[in-house]
């Protein structure tokens, strides 16, 4: 009972942010612009074109009208043409939304994965270098800026090694000789849907760098939590039962203490996806990722408003419901949360 | 200096003598920086892309610039961005919080659910929409940065004024009837102070690095202007032959929130360290 009613609260809170959102979306990117009409005509428009514009875009409206539109052509995926190439902005998001996510995915689980064994590490070996240097690791990971260790990892394993692709998504001869069909649109699933493992391989090594990139932060912040929670964990009397029993000491870490102190991994799994959805704006850029954030950037540079409102609101919306599943998963795995 | 080390531990204390550094080098800018004219804007052409040598300690960009006099200059606009973005945010969060904790009711409500409304976007990306609409510039990238910046603060306050707005002391101004507006600023202001005043500090190595992210993305200080976040973007097209461009600020850029990563670290476990009775 007590659960349905808080899982109900957080949607509908969630319906309020979401609608909030909408607002503030179009108040910067609508009203805050000088003249959107004279960005909407092109360049070196007439005072002809741009009143045409104005009347186009139904500038000249009361705010609360204009508003009223803005949020029923967002609620119906109409997120217009883009300013600069005049193609519909749907059309485009369609095309970019999934490789945002298929990084934004594949980082998630690169950070759990190394986060957590490194925590469990660090706990077994407290005060030892292991946990210092892991401790030292993930605050490293805070204060390092995402565009320069992109630039790093590029530096290190595309120029000096040579074991990892620079840039892009797919390689030529992959996506020009024998492009994949776009089913999905996540290149791993696409690839095994058609039986080819050699653009599967290709696919992973794209998204190796990038994804490494995202993962470094919400690794950090993985390791820091699962160490926490190993170490009181290890205090408990059934691990010093099982120690008794003579059990060996990595069946005592992963098999009875980890399974026990996995309560952070669902919020490292929250945290590390919003990270990966906001850093994707400067990782895709240097990756040269074809996804939103990259979308997004040259879209800022063209002043193009409707692309940056209507990436906005899909990330952002994206990112609400990403929150109120974790919520709901929080509460389901541990009711004590619905009741606080 | 004995008692300091105590306190912070060694890794705090050279975190906190970094940062004191790098203030001095900030203020002392025209001084400390080998080539200053060069470090403000003016072009040294016939130096073009040098590698690092003892003339350029840490080689020049592509207009002839030496890297440490741009990076040092760089210093002055990356500090005030951190202090700014900080100072800003305290001026729209602190009011806003104090208010929701002491009134409570719909006025809570109204306030933090608007608050919730700025925290739902991915932080950089509202920062971007705001810094797109305003157009690039120094102030402007500031305000962008202070718009995702606040509600934390109006989060901190609030729940600060929670615990405070109950206490005897309180209850008793408000028995002798000082006016609402005297007691928040009078009464709670000042003890709401201490660990905004310690997080405020700590933050500002975060904000100077979203503003960094802000102007890679060419939404920052617009050049001749030193600014390091610009300095990494501008020298990507000549990475990774001409790797000292970039990776010097970048380089920098990790140092300087390196330092004040680990001092807030150090502050954390003090604070863990020293049992402090109920509160």
């Amino acid at each position: 009972m007590e659960l349905t009613r808080y899982i109900l609260r957080r949607m509908v809170l969630s319906a309020f942010v979401v609608l909030g959102v909408t607002f503030l979306v179009f108040i910067v990117a609508q009203v805050v612009p000088s003249d959107p009409a004279a960005l909407y005509a092109g360049p070196r428009p007439t005072a002809e074109q741009i009143e045409k514009a104005r009347q186009e875009l139904n500038l000249d409206a009361p705010l609360i009208q204009r508003f009223a539109g803005f949020a029923k052509a967002m609620g119906t995926g109409d997120f217009g043409v883009s300013y600069k190439s005049r193609r519909l902005i749907a059309e485009d998001l369609r095309a970019y939304l999934p490789a945002t996510l298929e990084l934004a995915v594949f980082s998630t689980g690169l950070a759990l994965l190394i986060g957590i064994p490194l925590g469990v590490l660090a706990a077994a070996r407290q005060g030892k270098w292991p946990d210092r240097l892991g401790s030292f690791g993930s605050i490293a990971a805070v204060a390092m800026p995402t565009f320069f260790l992109a630039m790093i990892l590029q530096l290190v394993f595309a120029q000096w090694l040579g074991i990892l692709p620079l840039s892009g998504r797919l390689s030529r001869e992959i996506s020009v000789t024998a492009p994949l069909s776009m089913m999905t649109g996540f290149n791993l699933i696409d690839a095994l849907l058609a039986g080819r493992l050699d653009a599967f391989g290709d696919a992973l090594k794209h998204l190796i760098l990038p994804a490494l990139t995202l993962a470094s932060y919400p690794a950090g912040v993985a390791m820091r939590l699962t160490r926490s929670a190993m170490i009181e964990i290890l205090e408990r009397r059934h691990v010093t039962a099982a120690r008794a029993l003579g059990l060996s000491e990595p069946r005592i870490l992963f098999g009875h203490a980890l399974p026990n102190a996995m309560g952070p991994a669902l919020t490292v799994i929250g945290l590390s996806f919003a990270y990966a959805l906001t850093g994707a704006v400067l990782v895709e850029i240097i990756f040269a990722w074809p996804g939103l954030g990259r979308y997004v950037s040259e879209a800022i540079l063209a002043k193009d408003f409707p692309v940056i409102a209507a990436v906005t609101m899909v990330v952002t919306i994206c990112y609400v419901v990403m929150n109120l599943l974790i919520d709901i998963a929080q509460a389901l795995v541990d009711p004590r949360v619905a009741l606080s | 200096m004995t008692r300091l080390v105590q306190r912070l531990g060694w890794p705090g204390t050279i975190a906190l003598v970094v940062i004191l550094l790098l203030v001095l080098v900030a203020v002392l800018a025209p001084w400390v920086a080998p080539y200053p004219q060069q470090g403000v804007g003016v072009p040294n052409v016939a130096a073009k892309l040098s590698s690092p040598s003892a003339q350029y300690w840490l080689g020049t960009d592509h207009l002839g610039r030496d890297m440490l006099s741009r990076i040092i200059y760089g210093t002055r606009i990356s500090l005030t961005n951190g202090v700014l973005i900080v100072a800003f945010s305290l001026l729209i969060g602190l009011p806003v919080g104090l208010a929701a904790g002491y009134f409570g009711g719909w006025i809570d409500e109204a306030l933090m659910r608007g608050t919730d409304v700025f925290l739902a976007f991915p932080a950089l990306l509202l920062a971007v929409l705001m810094a797109a609409a305003l157009g690039p510039g120094f102030l402007n990238s500031i305000i962008a940065v202070s718009v995702t910046w606040w509600p934390w603060y109006a989060r901190l306050a609030r729940s600060e004024v929670l615990v405070l707005r109950n206490q005897p002391y309180v209850e008793a101004a408000r028995l002798a009837g000082v006016s609402h507006g005297r007691i928040i600023i009078r009464h709670i202001l000042p003890a709401t102070g201490r660990p905004l005043t310690v997080q405020a500090a700590l933050d500002v190595g975060p904000a100077l690095l979203t503003a960094a992210a802000l102007s890679f993305l060419g939404l920052g200080v617009l050049p001749p202007t030193a600014d390091w976040g610009q300095m990494v973007d501008a020298g990507r097209k000549f990475f990774p032959a001409r790797w000292w461009y970039s990776a010097t600020p970048g380089l920098t850029i990790f140092i300087v929130a390196l330092a004040f990563s680990v001092l807030g670290d150090a502050l954390r476990e003090r604070k863990g360290g020293t049992a402090r009775a109920s509160a």
